[in-house]
């Protein structure tokens, strides 16, 4: 991994977002603390990741990749270990333990034995663990891995419920995952990351300005001459009829507003005027499927 | 140190919620009481004879029966007891539960202890169960106590010394047969070692002895509690613990 650089401020919610074997889990590690970084520090809470590792320890739950919790203990049992070794005092164990389960929804299996309880139930004790004792900050490394559909929308859901009230950083390869849930994206590849912004901001950045769907009884070649004599408007691509007209507009609403008076001025009916912006799909595509320009680009700046 | 109850009090629960610890001590056991018992027989045929022959007069319980019951008996722990420590590190390193282990706020020396100690918890309940033999022979008015304690002084140190062993080979092994045969196999070696003294009469001989697990354990079965002994155990114990800790500490400084 090299020049991973990046910075998440209090309450907000980070998506790790990058193909398999792009170093996430790597990043994942380094900023628990679990593997060393070679170079390079991480900073949590203003502590040294590596130098003071146990209050950094203190302040961060985990839920690695495959859930790796102990089979052989009982879920409430796991729970109440996972908080004595969290420093929690026998009183305050309970009432953390109690918290955990009914905000992960574990009632069903309090007392089943781990390795006998489904898939879904166990990345909610996954979960579950990482909350006990309210850490500031929440790590949690593909958290909706391998289960069914509903059962991810319900991890999602419960992801969600806690942003804004603590730091979030996740990690994931499945591109709804980091719009639903998350504020800012950090895209990876081959150990670098290679963008950062919200997700409405990469799309934008991408298409390098917004464009615009454009539908009018105007014949083509007339829309088309007419048009590119409007400030802002960069280009335009001509579609189906359906699709009507692309038009690419450098950003914000003042060009949308130049180009509808243009269409009306010009005695058109107007059907449709729609900004188009690239989805997070499209993003993450192009910076992970362009093989030199991004790192040049990255340098640049 | 709060941790350390934490570590103990799960590896503990873990021990007896699973058929190891059982299967462990049911075989110590039964292996015991059948020397033991073995033992106790031939004492009483031996006596038997030794009322009529003058040349035995020197025979008691403490040599009859309990030196070769101590000395079998550190033979069946040095087969059991790695059993027992097979699974502490290697089993969460082959889970990867180690993983969330050392990120959560734990010092690595409280991981290491409290799976040490609940080993040595199981042991010691293995052990006290064979003192049940000990108030048979003092029903049967034959006891020796000096010995029986410094026996099971002796018995208690070779354990925790196995166990050390046992608990730096499993952190340094994924897979748990190979730290079983492993550690099998050093203490084996170690147990051993005394006889290479035969063989060399040089000073390596009387180094190798002194190295030998066995050595050690000679006095304690004969009712001597000799502090050379005492510290061989003791150093015994420390140095492997003292690895196991640096080697789960190198896990996380490796670059």
């Amino acid at each position: 991994m090299k020049d991973v650089s990046f910075a998440v401020a209090d309450g907000e919610t980070l998506g790790f977002l990058g193909p398999n074997g792009a170093g996430k889990t790597t990043t994942m590690r380094i900023l628990t603390g679990f593997f060393p970084p070679t170079s390079g520090t991480v900073k949590i809470g203003g502590l040294d990741v590596f130098e003071e590792s146990l209050a950094v320890r203190r302040m961060i739950g985990y839920l690695p990749e495959n859930v790796p919790i102990y089979g052989d203990m009982p879920v409430n049992d796991y729970l109440d270990f996972v908080a004595e070794v969290k420093g929690l005092d026998r009183g305050a164990r309970k009432k953390a333990v109690g918290e955990v389960v009914e905000s992960c929804g574990l009632e069903p299996v309090e007392g089943r034995m781990i390795k006998r309880i489904s898939k879904g139930f166990r990345q909610r004790v996954g979960l579950a663990q990482a909350l006990v004792g309210d850490p500031k900050l929440l790590i949690l490394d593909e958290p909706t891995i391998g289960l069914d559909p509903q059962q991810i929308s319900e991890i999602r859901s419960l992801i969600r419920g806690f942003s804004g009230k603590k730091t979030i950083i996740l990690s994931t390869h499945i591109l709804p995952e980091v719009s639903m849930t998350c504020d800012r994206v950090a895209i990876i590849r081959d150990g670098r990351v290679i963008a950062t912004g919200t997700p409405e901001e990469l799309s934008a950045e991408m298409s390098g300005g917004s464009r615009l769907r454009l539908r009018t009884n105007g014949s083509a070649g007339a829309v088309k001459e007419r048009l590119s004599k409007v400030a802002g408007v960069l280009g335009l691509e001509s579609g189906s009829a359906q699709s009507g007209l692309m038009v690419k507009v450098e950003r914000g609403d003042a060009v949308q507003a130049r180009v509808a008076a243009a269409v009306v001025q010009s005695g058109w009916d107007l059907y449709e005027l729609s900004p188009i912006t690239a989805s997070l799909e499209d993003v993450f595509l192009e910076l992970v499927t362009r093989e030199s320009g991004p790192s040049e680009e990255e340098e640049a700046e | 140190m709060g941790n350390f109850w934490a570590i103990f009090k799960r590896e503990l629960t873990v021990y007896f919620t699973s058929p190891m610890a059982y299967a462990v001590l049911v075989i110590f056991l039964l292996i015991a009481g059948y020397l033991f018992a073995s033992s106790v027989s031939y004492y009483a045929v031996v006596s038997l004879e030794a009322m009529q022959n003058p040349d035995m007069a020197g025979l008691n319980v403490a040599d009859a029966v309990l030196n070769p019951l101590f000395g079998n008996l550190s033979v069946v722990m040095l087969l059991m007891l790695p059993a027992l420590t097979m699974r502490l590190l290697a089993e969460e390193k082959k889970s990867g539960t180690f993983e969330l282990l050392f990120t959560y706020p734990v010092r690595d020396i409280e991981v290491v202890l409290g799976k040490y100690a609940a080993a040595l918890a199981v042991f010691v309940v293995m052990l006290a169960l064979t003192a049940t033999y000990q108030i048979l022979l003092v029903y049967l008015g034959k006891s020796a106590a000096g010995v029986a304690v410094s026996g099971y002084l002796g018995l208690f140190l070779a354990g925790a010394a196995f166990l050390a062993l046992g608990l730096l080979v499993s952190a340094l092994s994924e897979n748990q047969i190979v730290a079983a045969v492993v550690t099998f196999g050093c203490l084996l070696l170690l147990y051993l070692l005394g006889w290479a003294s035969n063989m060399i009469k040089s000073d390596l001989g009387s180094v190798l002895t002194h190295l030998s697990l066995m050595e050690h354990f000679r006095n304690f079965s004969h009712g001597v509690v000799d502090t050379v002994d005492l510290v061989y155990y003791a150093c015994f114990i420390f140095f492997f613990i003292f690895l196991s800790l640096r080697t789960l500490e190198s896990k996380r400084w490796r670059g």
